[in-house]
């Protein structure tokens, strides 16, 4: 399912590295060239694109469409949440490793339940389980701040060893863009090992033909359960680095919108490539941030969008670079 | 000894007996064809004996273990392995990772989430050797959806070949391709499966194949077996030769 | 027809906005409540049916040969037009119109007090289930219909029109959602976010009873029934939440549901 026949696997790892190196090259400069506003908000693209990466595991390599992702991202961001309200905890490090935990116990939980479904169940169980979450979320606000949400302030890094205070604009956008970037390179490589993988191949075996990956050995429902729980790491971890940035985390990322922005993002970069979902959600994230501003009807904007790109460009921007790309290089050979 | 046997295996869908008490044996190291008219219940066999259905009665024995209500997977580790009439592949992978799927399987390996497949130079080149055993190797980058119909019939018999079954079920390996087709097909299957030392059963309808290619014939009609016999057995039998005259001809 | 459709809740809710706006337009304040309005409940049906003959041959057929990811995102995208056309349209405020059950008045029966109008919906139920049935299993069109969702190639090799077949299912499921919202309205209102709730409930019944058994969906939604019922009086705040955790019980220790075939 990467764009390269792991046919020419030698080939294809230098390719990737050759891609890969300059992209994060630049990554890495931004904030030296760029103002802070642009630089929150590229972080805000790559921490979707990790939730979006998660997302795809499950819609692009295993063939299941969760329209309940939002759960998982709010758990992580509930978790961080929940660290420093009831533990008086700041440390990053403590925000990561409890918003993994965190997602990994509730994807677990409902992937058990889930995965026992496909196609329309699935994506609808998914939905629902999401939603038991954000009428908790909403409803016990004594625990969880109802529609205010709850604060998280910023937080400290290895211990106080990195200076963090100061002026927050600048910690947002150097420091912690930095912390950011080094995440989502670091999720991306593993996601990336990860489809490349025999358990990965064993995942699109299961998407393109699920009785005959049952008559080769595959345990259909267990390795759709532990892709289940990899996706919900991943976008429970997106979750957590998110709310740091946005200072304050409410019942609306659980909220099934979000859930379907996810599946938005993914679709407009292209689920059939690995690297459609960070496209996507870099893309999506800026026309995001500037459409909210000038329409309030910024569902139906989604919508239509959604209906267009799947009738008319279902291989999403990147599918469709690809394919362009492709037939520019045989018109010029 | 036989390494298969079932003793009053039964299927029902509603009225239909597919399967009414069918005591079947493989014994090691042949080639069986299972023959029949549409609708024999050859294939509702194949499906129970595999696991994907689950019988109504009668008990399987496989080496002497009963594997009756064992799941797929444990059917397949015994070393049960199948294709499948209507081709059944990963279409969206190439035809080196679809028989490489097979291999990880085998091995155990499916569950390593952090190595690269394509690192795994054993795996690769065993891979590339059975695609080569069967003629397909100028097609390994190809993605199965790819190949043409002939070509899918033998990546699907690779797959189930690559898990280096004890016995192997072939359900109508040449259905589906030109006649002219079918020999070549035929020849390259039995060589593999001859030279590996893998028990077989091939469900057939073309009695060409079936005379040529196998050690022993079983005949089902209706759900039950009519006859059992060496190819030239079958070919004498009268009761056999109306059955099948009656239906095919 | 096999045709997923994600959107089919907020269809339903499109229902329930048309009718409580034509009847808000006719029973307003200034004019007196006549029987006769019952019948433009019929509007949102209609509007619906309406609505689903345009949608499925310009958004659903083209995707009917591609895998069904397509169709669930499609009508996603669907589901968020509505829910946003709904707002743009008649406001984020509640529709509804107390008129028609005032209208009814109320009986009592064993003791509790019911408004006439509840009867009347759960007899209109009652007869649209029948129909819907009768309609598919003993008309000529329903023949057609279930052989064509059997086999579209085969039908449309014995002469079938399979297009027009798919277009006039969809928009009778259409109708059904359409006057499922209508009828609803004067009780709950017509308010955004209906149709996700819709959905999700009705999947719940589905899931919890057992897919494809019709035994299953009506003991689905008893139980679903009950718990609403006895969830907003002892537990208001986590009712949803509840009911979800029933469906989830439910499905771990029967995973085809209480009535379905494993």
């Amino acid at each position: 399912m990467t764009s390269v026949p792991s046919f020419h696997s030698a080939t294809s790892a230098r390719r990737i590295v050759a891609y890969a190196v300059p992209v994060a090259v630049v990554l890495l400069v931004i904030p030296l060239v760029l103002p802070p506003y642009q630089t929150i908000l590229l972080s805000y693209g790559l921490i979707m694109a990790i939730a979006a990466l998660g997302f795809n595991l499950l819609l692009g390599y295993t063939g299941l469409l969760s329209f309940g992702h939002s759960a998982y991202f709010g758990v992580g961001a509930y978790a961080a949440a929940f660290l420093v309200k009831y533990l008086g905890i700041k440390s990053m490090e403590v925000f990561l490793l409890g918003g993994v935990v965190a997602s990994a116990i509730v994807s677990a939980l409902f992937g058990l339940i889930c995965v026992r479904y496909t196609r329309i169940f699935f994506s609808i169980l998914a939905l629902a389980l999401s939603q038991v979450l954000w009428s908790l979320a909403l409803k016990l606000f004594w625990v969880t701040g109802g529609t205010d949400g709850l604060r998280v302030p910023t937080p400290t890094f290895l211990g106080g060893l990195v200076q963090t205070s100061g002026d927050k604009l600048s910690f947002l956008s150097n420091t912690y863009y930095y912390l950011v970037l080094v995440m989502f390179l670091l999720c991306a490589g593993v996601m990336w090992v990860i489809v490349n993988s025999p358990f990965g191949k064993a995942l699109q075996a299961i998407r393109d033909n699920e009785i005959r990956a049952e008559f080769v050995g595959v345990q259909v429902r267990k390795y759709r359960l532990i892709a289940f729980l990899v996706s919900g790491i991943f976008t429970g971890l997106a979750g957590t680095l998110w709310v740091p940035l946005n200072g304050l985390t409410t019942p609306d990322i659980l909220y099934w919108p979000f859930s379907g922005e996810i599946v938005f993002l993914t679709v407009l970069g292209g689920f059939r490539t690995f690297s459609g979902p960070i496209i996507g959600a870099v893309v999506f994230n800026y026309l995001k941030s500037y459409a909210v501003g000038f329409t309030v009807y910024w569902q139906l904007l989604l919508g239509v969008v959604l209906v267009v790109l799947v009738l008319s460009m279902p291989s999403g921007i990147v599918g469709t670079a690809n394919a362009l790309w492709s037939r520019l290089r045989r018109s010029a050979a | 000894m036989s390494l298969l046997a079932t003793t009053q295996l039964k299927k029902y869908f509603g009225e239909t007996h597919a399967v009414d008490g069918v005591d079947f044996t493989v014994t090691q190291g042949e080639v069986l064809a299972l023959i029949g008219s549409n609708g024999a219940g050859k294939t509702t066999l194949v499906n129970v004996i595999s696991g994907l259905l689950r019988p109504d009665d009668g008990t399987i024995l496989f080496q002497g273990a009963d594997v009756t209500h064992q799941s797929i997977h444990d059917r397949i580790k015994a070393g049960i392995a199948r294709s499948f009439q209507l081709v059944n592949l990963f279409d969206q992978l190439t035809c080196l990772d679809n028989v490489a799927l097979s291999i990880f399987s085998r091995e155990g390996k499916t569950q390593r989430l952090m190595t690269l497949a394509d690192g795994d130079r054993a795996v690769r080149d065993e891979a590339m050797e059975l695609l080569q055993q069967f003629g397909l190797e100028a097609k390994a980058g190809m993605v199965a959806s790819g190949l043409s119909q002939g070509e899918r019939k033998l990546l699907d018999v690779a797959v189930a070949y690559a898990l280096r079954p004890k016995l192997l079920f072939l359900d109508e390996p040449t259905s589906g391709v030109s006649t002219r087709e079918k020999a070549p097909i035929m020849d390259i299957i039995t060589a593999i499966v001859r030279s590996g030392k893998i028990t077989a059963v091939i469900i057939e309808h073309d009695m060409d194949v079936v005379f040529k290619y196998s050690d022993r014939i079983v005949v089902m009609h209706q759900g039950t077996i009519l006859a059992d016999g060496t190819p030239n057995e079958i070919r004498t039998n009268d009761q056999v030769v109306m059955t099948l005259l009656g239906t095919h001809a | 027809m096999r045709i997923v459709n994600l959107a089919h809740g907020n269809l339903y809710a499109l229902g329930a906005y048309v009718a409580g706006w034509i009847l808000g337009l006719f029973a307003g304040p200034g004019h007196e409540p006549k029987m006769w309005l019952f019948f433009l409940l019929l509007s949102g049906a209609v509007a619906v049916a309406v609505a689903g003959a345009i949608l499925e041959p310009t958004l659903l057929r083209p995707l009917y040969r591609r895998a069904e990811e397509y169709q669930l995102l499609v009508t996603f995208g669907l589901l968020l037009i509505l829910e946003d056309l709904m707002h743009l349209v008649w406001g984020p405020y509640p529709l509804t119109s107390s008129a028609l059950p005032d209208l009814l008045g109320s009986s009592t029966i064993l003791g509790a007090t019911y408004p006439n109008y509840n009867i009347l919906v759960i007899v209109i139920g009652f007869v649209a289930a029948v129909g819907l049935w009768a309609f598919v299993y003993r008309t000529k069109f329903g023949v057609i219909l279930r052989a064509t969702s059997q086999n579209m190639r085969v039908a449309s090799a014995l002469g079938v029109n399979v297009k027009r077949v798919y277009v006039q299912a969809f928009t009778l499921g259409c109708f059904m959602a359409g006057l499922g919202g209508a009828v609803i309205m004067p009780i709950s209102g017509a308010v955004l976010g209906m149709g996700v709730e819709a959905l999700i409930l009705a999947f719940v019944v589905v899931v919890v009873g057992g897919l494809g058994s019709l035994e299953g969906a009506l003991v689905g939604s008893i139980i679903v029934g009950a718990v609403r019922t006895l969830g907003i009086t002892y537990f208001a705040e986590i009712e949803l939440a509840v009911l979800y955790l029933i469906a989830v019980v439910v499905l771990l220790a029967r995973p085809a549901g209480l009535f379905g075939r494993a």
